[in-house]
């Protein structure tokens, strides 16, 4: 997993004429040896520093500005009462206090979390197999590519206005093909029960990408590994447990944490589909969220519930991992970089 | 497989799977489609034919008006005028915001430099409904609410996707020609803009188009800072257009949804290849 090696590029270069000596581990810096590193730095080591903190200026700042500074000042606007117009008061713990009493938050926390998990399960299975069909060295891959990429990029307003058509209970593609089949389909958006699958389909459709990302991960499989597979007498299925799913695994559980996160901003989207409804079958916790900030102006509320979802984001990206340690197998010395 | 099959057997069993394969694939790429294939019909379907039950597969006759009426009924001039002022601005802003840093990642050595580059990765986990509050605050303090400026400059402030993928890029160039060039007395920019941005054209194309349809398709930015009509985007357009109509004409929605679609599809088929590349470099496929 690329992201596993920030640094690997760096760590083979020699120092040699024109290229700045710079002590070897530069990690060490804190230790007494680091210390006495710091102090050896070279004028041009010291000028190679002084230009990579100018070039990362841009986002340095950006992280202030944009970043962490904002998460900081959320947390901090949390604890207090505010509406853009008054000034802040201090609010201490209401706001969390007024979250546990707020049925409506626990309604969008549980629709967060049946979205979520109901999108990365569903797409997670249907994208990798579709995945395991395309690396069968079909014809026509580009082609196949183009069409399973197609939603992701034009993902936004139009498709979610495209799906309300498409869904429509009575001049809606899919319950017009279902029509063909004597099958009834059911209120879709309209229906309390269903207008959440509906979002799930609509989800699963948009990460078409997750198949070309798998199919990139397939393709890196060495063959030698299906090769000894097979002469040891291991049949499709067993290749596919033992051997596919092993070396993929990184790539289905990195899938599956930006899944979940991605899955998580698109209540602009169930904003314009349903506004929440019917009842509040679609309210997601980034809705409520943005209702409550810019529409009610309630800033203090709208991000105690912002820093929940941080923490549950954490908590479900924690599991994944530890959940992934267990599982998923990361080949050592593989550096992609 | 059985062990003990015949090499002729062998070979229709395999003909057999791929066979299968491909009807499951083309089932897959159909489902895929369809949506926009009923985009495209319900478009061009008349005024009557759109409330006709069951509906149509196909439509009628080709309704082309349907297009130019919707057009007209609100002003999408000037959308897409402010909507391509604030995507060139933004795409511009985030070239020169991403290359940068993503150099310094790649090519130059300095304390703190892999704490940085965790810290970077670990922003890309940070949900937006967290930030967008406080950063709303800071416009609205600036007096910069319902202007552009809100929906451009966070982009001149490097996007963390975007610096993690060209740094990937820049990782396969090998040093030994930058090296040698810095040697020859080349200073860091002229390495980075002579030398290296050549070598990876394909990640600047996927960075370019991402950043472009990422700006055009934005909703949630326009939707908070924007309030007068003449400062609307084509997305806050098209939400205006479903939510001024009494009752809503499905055929003109498609039609204007149609026309919002069509510079991400050429861009996109343009840029495909280098897509490809990048998602094998960053394992990452960027939304």
């Amino acid at each position: 997993m690329t992201i596993k090696q920030p640094a690997g590029a760096g760590s083979t270069a020699v120092p040699e004429a024109g290229v700045p000596s710079w002590p070897k581990e530069d990690t060490a810096a804190g230790t007494p040896s680091g210390r006495r590193a710091r102090r050896q730095l070279s004028p041009s080591a010291r000028r190679e520093q002084r230009w990579f903190y100018l070039l990362t200026s841009p986002w340095m700042i950006g992280f202030v500005l944009f970043g962490g500074g904002p998460v900081i000042a959320s947390g901090v606007m949390s604890f207090t009462n505010w509406s853009i117009l008054s000034s802040p008061h201090w609010a201490g713990l209401a706001n969390y206090r007024e979250m546990l009493h707020d049925s409506t938050f626990w309604t969008a926390l549980w629709n967060t979390l049946y979205f979520g998990f109901g999108s990365v399960i569903v797409s997670l299975v249907l994208t990798f197999c579709m995945a395991l069909l395309l690396n069968q060295r079909v014809r026509g891959l580009w082609f196949f590519r183009l069409v399973f990429y197609l939603p992701t990029v034009t993902s936004g307003i139009a498709t979610a206005l495209l799906w309300e058509v498409v869904l429509d209970p009575n001049y809606g593609l899919i319950n017009r093909i279902l029509a063909v089949f004597g099958i009834q389909g059911p209120g879709w958006l309209a229906s309390t029960t269903w207008a959440m699958p509906a979002l799930i389909i609509m989800s699963v459709w948009g990460a078409g990408n997750t198949i070309v990302i798998y199919l990139a991960g397939l393709q890196g499989v060495p063959p030698a590994l299906y090769e000894a597979a097979s002469i040891d007498g291991a049949g499709w299925w067993r290749r596919l447990c033992h051997v596919t799913l092993p070396m993929m695994s990184p790539v289905i559980f990195f899938n599956c944490v930006t899944g979940f996160i991605v899955t998580l901003q698109s209540y602009v989207l169930i904003l314009v589909m349903t506004q929440g409804g019917p009842g509040n079958a679609t309210m997601v916790l980034g809705l409520y969220i943005y209702r409550e900030a810019f529409e009610y102006y309630n800033l203090g509320y709208a991000s105690a519930m912002a820093w929940v979802m941080l923490v549950v984001i954490l908590i479900i990206t924690l599991v994944q991992f530890l959940v992934g340690r267990r599982f998923v197998h990361f080949e050592s010395g593989r550096g992609e970089a | 497989m059985a062990v003990h099959s015949g090499i002729v057997s062998g070979r229709s069993a395999r003909r057999a799977q791929r066979l299968l394969a491909y009807i499951l694939l083309i089932g897959g790429a159909c489902a895929f489609i369809l949506p926009f294939f009923w985009m495209l019909s319900e478009s061009l379907k008349g005024n009557k034919e759109i409330l006709q039950y069951p509906p149509d597969f196909f439509p009628d006759g080709f309704h082309w008006d349907n297009f130019s009426q919707a057009w007209d009924s609100l002003p999408f001039n000037t959308f897409l005028l402010n909507s391509v002022v604030i995507a060139v601005l933004s795409v511009a802003g985030t070239l020169v915001s991403c290359i940068l840093p993503a150099y310094a990642f790649s090519r130059l050595r300095a304390r703190g430099r892999n704490v940085m580059f965790g810290l970077m990765l670990a922003t890309m986990m940070i949900p937006a409904e967290v930030t967008i509050v406080p950063v709303f605050v800071a416009f609205n303090q600036m007096k910069l609410i319902n202007t552009f400026w809100p929906l451009i400059l966070p982009s001149w402030f490097g996007t963390a996707f975007f610096i993690f993928l060209i740094r990937q890029f820049l990782a396969t160039v090998p040093r030994e020609l930058d090296e040698a060039a810095r040697i020859d007395g080349c200073g860091h920019v002229r390495v980075l803009f002579q030398i290296l941005l050549p070598q990876i054209k394909p990640a600047i194309a996927t960075v370019t188009v991402f950043a472009f349809i990422g700006s055009w398709n934005n909703l949630l930015g326009p939707l908070i800072y924007l309030r007068d009509q003449s400062k609307y985007t084509m997305p806050l357009g098209l939400q205006l257009f479903v939510s001024s109509q009494y009752v809503t004409k499905y055929n003109q929605m498609m039609a204007i949804a149609l026309l919002m679609l069509i510079p991400v599809v050429v861009l996109f088929l343009i840029a495909q290849r280098s897509f490809v590349r990048g998602i094998t470099l960053t394992g990452m496929g960027g939304r």
